[in-house]
């Protein structure tokens, strides 16, 4: 049954007009959007970079770029795409947005503290962008010592303070989410009737919590090392460079969960939607989502298996780097038997969803050849790693945000957008990567190694596939900036709740008042209760 | 564009079977779980189309059974491939009693190999097939990483230690050296060959006196000893005020803390650079530091006759 | 009743504490947020430092000698009055707390001034330890200076030593301003035993900087003192 939403002509966005009701605003919904703008123009501006490189590579020879600034391009690319989009993409800009209206709360529980992250990650996102205009970094985004603290002669000061700051960002934002979802809950929002969303972002938030003071700690200790030089990384001052490796994979490896587990969140909570279904295994899905944050925390060493660490220590990190594998594959089965017996509706954010099913699947797995000690010398720093991170991050982790992006779209601007065009959007991204990522596992096991500005002649046919694949791939994502625009203005209303999906959020009108319910809601049901529904049963 | 293409590495050396085989073996069994899932996927996502909007699904919420065999089998799987994974990790690091020993620097943007006959090469490499070589090596400045992809072997070159890999070549050819770690602006410039010659070659390569400087490494060793003055504490009987040498490499060294250390080439090194970070028990602290005083070259000179001081004389040069 | 079907729940509050925020329901709610949230600042705190103890005990693994060294050129004294002055501001500051918590407004700011007091004590006698270092170029940088073989370990150590007390003090100086804070809105009767939720939050914030010295003093002062003490 549907419940009727009585429209209010006034929401969050348009109750107040002016710049800075919104750069002074503490409505989580307005705060998310002013993360989706920053993000969005370190999305593209990484994008930029990503495609100079490819651009380069399509010939063996250095011809396009010098050594020197393709080494700062790809630099900036990952600088930019990890700490300015990954980590805060579906977290912040999703998170921010739907949480508090999922588990039916007025706000996040510091709305203040909630601006401020805002704030410091913005400030962060321009150090970084002005150590670029002053000529950028060429460190790699891993600012390995003792090349970044002697070697290197780019901005590595201003990129380290800027990330530096960006980390206090979300070290707050995993802090108030934490708070929120146990304190902020509606009355009858138990834990187990949680959308599986709120489950991720608490698994995120824990590692946020956890983990993001170590790399903190860690980026201070290398800018004073590079300012005073203090030896604390300096072998020839007694100093050990790979405790810096150590230090910096504990947080860094937690913080590729950090990118992974929210659209993990979102594909439960579009595939229960499309599938007008319970998820499978609900707790099992909640459950594996912690399991991967602590498990998480215990394989950083798995990085570091040609860096000199003891054999030993090499086996008990490659075993926890297989066991940390079981959850991920745990929801992947979840997600698949969900689709049974479902009645599935093939809408844009499906097709993302089906998207990342076939892209994180190979991620995944390509992780096991990766956590397998005796293949893992071989194809470590090669274009292995590249494409299996590339798997993960971008073919799961972008296609996880886009997919909620396409989902809450309604919900956060109150138009729908043209469905065929996200469908078109969400195959050419799918094609486009698999041909821009696909050959780079071959190029890794021919042992083509990472960051080369100039390769070896055999390696050409595949790079300039790969090359290819990112033109469609490049594509793909620019397509969604136009009939999103579009449908700010022309979009069909979507009304409270278009996709007849369960959640709170979408019991409110679209676009949510500035207080998000006309009343407290009241939860009396699970997540997932489309059977419930008085419609015919497929 | 398509000269030497490939979609598979050159095997060269023993280890490279076994990486391949687990390789393949482990694409096969991946391979299988994701044409099942994608399978399962398509097939449910056409079966059970439904573009109304107005139905709803089955109300299924889950199955203990399929939870626990789907947790229990790819975690069973994944152990047989750790342990298979781990067997081929320690053929890869535990190289065979008698090796060719090469030495090698990493500098910003080369690599430097030094063998014990006294040849010197710059990136290149001349070692003779079917015999087990180790090249140890370390870094003048930043971290590089010595991969040669035919032999699948690859480490680290950190600044003040040595690392080691060990390969034994199968085939004659000429094999990529890539530098894989990050090292600054021509990081991609830093790439050499090695040359996989018959032993014959190889015979006439070595006293072809390519590069030949200074005689072997144990005469540019034994030259330092006396030079460095060395020799002055060390006294072979072990009543000098440092402890005797010989015999001392691969035997177990107690400091002066109570712990013991196994004296290879890294303790070596680590006692000559840095002396004062590990005292033999019963000695006083009174080395001095030779940090800055010899090159990466004489120090690896220098334990290649520290390695030759065996009793009884001197060891087989491990060369011959 | 089916889910998101949106009851009108009721608003049991006549008239609100000023202190409540309008997200939350009641004051409770707002408390136990920001409890929890103070919480688990503290545990970001905790990995914080963990990242810089964790670079200490393997460096003090690796050098035990030059560590033995660096510690001696502490001074013990100086350190261990800080000690005591910072035990005895986390009574002072348990007694401000508490009477927070009984409505004693009065005594409640002379608490937080005493707090404030022995908080600025620590931090003159810390400035006059690095003053100390500085002149005996003990300060880690081009300038660092010490006899002997070696002088590049304990310069780590120095490094480390003035990171860790660096971070410390600039926790104390952040935690005098919070005092301040604290003390004009006692002066300004804006606590009651109702809501005091500020003065408990500052008080565990201040406490785990105290903990965190009660950590920092044994690892950097008593470095292998054992057989110089008799």
């Amino acid at each position: 049954m549907e419940t009727t939403v009585v429209e209010s002509p006034v929401n969050y966005i348009n109750h107040k007009h002016t710049v800075a009701s919104w750069l002074l605003t503490y409505d989580h919904k307005r705060i998310g959007i002013l993360y989706l703008i920053v993000v969005s123009t370190a999305f593209f501006l990484g994008g930029i970079f990503a495609a100079l490189i490819r651009l380069e590579l399509t010939t063996p020879a250095g011809d396009l770029l010098s050594a020197d600034v393709y080494n700062r391009m790809f630099t900036m690319h990952g600088v930019t795409m990890v700490f300015f989009v990954l980590v805060p993409a579906v977290p912040a800009v999703l998170g921010n947005f739907a949480m508090p209206l999922m588990i039916g709360a007025k706000d996040v529980a510091f709305p203040k503290l909630n601006l401020m992250s805002w704030y410091i990650f913005t400030i962060g996102f321009l150090f970084t962008v002005t150590s670029m205009i002053l000529g950028g970094v060429d460190t790699g985004w891993t600012f390995y010592t003792p090349y970044s603290s002697q070697g290197s002669e780019s901005n590595v000061l201003i990129t380290g303070i800027g990330v530096f700051i960006t980390g206090f960002s979300s070290i707050l934002t995993g802090l108030n989410f934490m708070v929120t979802i146990h304190r902020m809950r509606a009355p009858g929002m138990t834990w187990f009737r949680l959308p599986l969303f709120i489950w991720a972002l608490y698994a995120t938030s824990l590692v946020m919590v956890l983990g993001t003071p170590v790399i903190a700690i860690t980026l201070l200790m290398l800018v004073f090392e590079r300012g005073l030089h203090l030896g604390i990384f300096d072998p020839r001052l007694g100093g050990d460079p790979v405790l810096f490796q150590h230090l910096f994979w504990f947080y860094s490896h937690p913080a590729v969960y950090i990118m992974i587990l929210p659209p993990m969140g979102v594909i439960s909570e579009v595939i229960a939607c499309f599938s007008r279904k319970n998820v499978f295994g609900y707790s099992f899905v909640a459950f594996s989502s912690l399991a991967i944050a602590v498990f998480g925390f215990l394989v950083w060493a798995h990085h570091l298996f040609v860096a000199g660490i003891s054999p030993y220590s090499a086996l008990i990190f490659s075993f926890l780097s297989f066991a940390v594998a079981i959850p991920s594959a745990v929801k992947t089965f979840n997600w698949t038997a969900t689709l049974y017996k479902g009645a599935i509706w093939w809408k844009t954010p499906m097709m993302f969803v089906f998207g990342f099913l076939g892209l994180f699947l190979i991620g995944g797995l390509t992780g096991l050849f990766l956590a397998s000690l005796g293949l893992d010398i071989h194809l470590t720093d090669t274009y292995f790693v590249v494409a299996h991170f590339h798997y993960i991050m971008v073919g799961g982790a972008i296609m996880g945000y886009f997919a909620g992006l396409h989902f809450w779209w309604p919900k956060m601007t109150g138009r729908m957008y043209n469905d065929t065009m996200g469908k078109m959007a969400a195959l050419l991204i799918f094609v486009g990567f698999n041909l821009t990522f696909g050959p780079q596992f071959i190029l890794g096991y021919l042992g083509m190694p990472r960051r080369y500005h100039v390769y070896p002649p055999e390696f050409q046919v595949l790079n300039v596939l790969s090359s290819a694949g990112a033109s469609i791939l490049a594509v793909g994502y620019v397509l969604p900036l136009f009939y999103f625009l579009y449908s700010l203005k022309f979009g069909e209303k979507a009304g409270a709740n278009p996709w007849k999906a369960t959640g709170l959020e979408w019991t409110t009108q679209s676009p949510p008042l500035a207080e998000n319910f006309p009343a407290t809601p009241i939860v009396t049901e699970g997540a997932y209760a489309y059977s419930k529904r008085e419609m015919k049963v497929a | 564009m398509f000269s030497g293409f490939s979609l598979f590495p050159t095997q060269a050396s023993t280890l490279a079977p076994e990486v391949d085989n687990l390789y393949l073996g482990i694409v096969a069994i991946t391979a299988f779980f994701a044409v099942v899932v994608v399978i399962f996927v398509v097939y449910f996502a056409i079966k059970y189309r439904d573009d109304t909007g107005e139905k709803v699904g089955a109300p299924i919420t889950g199955s203990m059974p399929l939870e626990l065999g789907w947790s229990l089998i790819p975690f069973f799987i994944s152990i047989g491939i750790f342990v298979w994974a781990s067997v081929v990790f320690f053929h890869i690091v535990r190289a065979p009693d008698q090796t060719l020993d090469i030495y090698s620097t990493g500098k910003r943007w080369m690599w430097r190999f030094q063998h014990i006959d006294g040849q010197r090469e710059i990136n290149e490499l001349h070692v003779p097939v079917g015999r087990p070589v180790r090249v140890v090596f370390t870094s003048e400045d930043v971290l590089h990483d010595l991969f040669i992809p035919a032999f699948r072997v690859k480490a680290d070159a950190v600044p003040g230690r040595y690392s080691a890999i060990w390969f034994e070549p199968t085939q004659v050819g000429q094999y990529h050296i890539f530098c894989a770690e990050y090292c600054g602006t021509r990081h991609s410039g830093m790439i050499g060959t090695v040359y996989v010659m018959e032993q014959a070659d190889y015979q006439a390569w070595l006293s072809g006196g390519g590069g030949l400087t200074g005689g072997t490494m144990l005469q540019q060793g034994e030259a330092l000893f006396t030079q460095l003055a060395c020799v002055t504490c060390h006294l072979p009987d072990g009543t000098g005020r440092g402890p005797s040498l010989v015999g001392v490499f691969g035997s177990t060294v107690t400091l002066d803390n109570g712990s013991t250390v196994t004296a290879d080439e890294s303790y070596l090194r680590e006692s000559i650079l840095t002396s004062q970070a590990k005292t033999v028990k019963g000695f006083e602290h009174i080395m001095p530091t030779f940090q800055g005083l010899i090159n990466e070259d004489g120090v690896a000179a220098l334990i290649e006759y520290i390695k030759s001081m065996q009793a009884g004389g001197n060891r087989v040069a491990s060369a011959q | 009743m089916p889910n998101g079907t949106i009851a009108a729940h009721e608003e049991h509050h006549g008239h609100h504490h000023p202190a409540l925020q309008h997200h939350f329901q009641d004051l409770d709610q707002q408390h136990e947020a920001a409890t929890l949230g103070m919480w688990l600042f503290l545990v970001t705190e905790v990995m914080f430092f963990g990242g810089l103890i964790l670079a200490y005990t393997l460096y003090r693994i690796w050098y035990p000698t030059a560590w033995a060294l660096g510690s001696e050129e502490l001074n013990i004294y100086l350190g261990g009055f800080n000690t005591i002055v910072l035990i005895g501001s986390s009574l002072t500051m348990a007694l401000a707390v508490r009477s927070a918590q009984t409505g004693a407004q009065r005594a409640t700011v002379g608490w937080l001034l005493f707090t404030i007091a022995l908080g600025l004590t620590f931090l003159v006698v810390k400035f006059f330890e690095y003053k100390e270092k500085f002149e005996l170029h003990h300060v880690p940088g081009p300038n660092f200076q010490f006899e002997g073989p070696q002088s590049p370990h304990v310069q780590i150590f120095f490094s480390l030593y003035f990171a860790l007390t660096g971070v410390h003090a600039l926790h104390m100086i952040i935690g005098v301003g919070l005092m301040s804070t604290l003390t004009f809105m006692a002066y300004r009767k804006r606590f009651t035993p109702e809501w005091y939720t500020p003065v408990e939050l500052g008080g565990l914030y201040w406490h785990f900087v105290d903990i965190v010295w009660i950590f920092l003093f044994p690892l950097l002062y008593l470095v292998d003192r054992s057989h110089h003490i008799i």
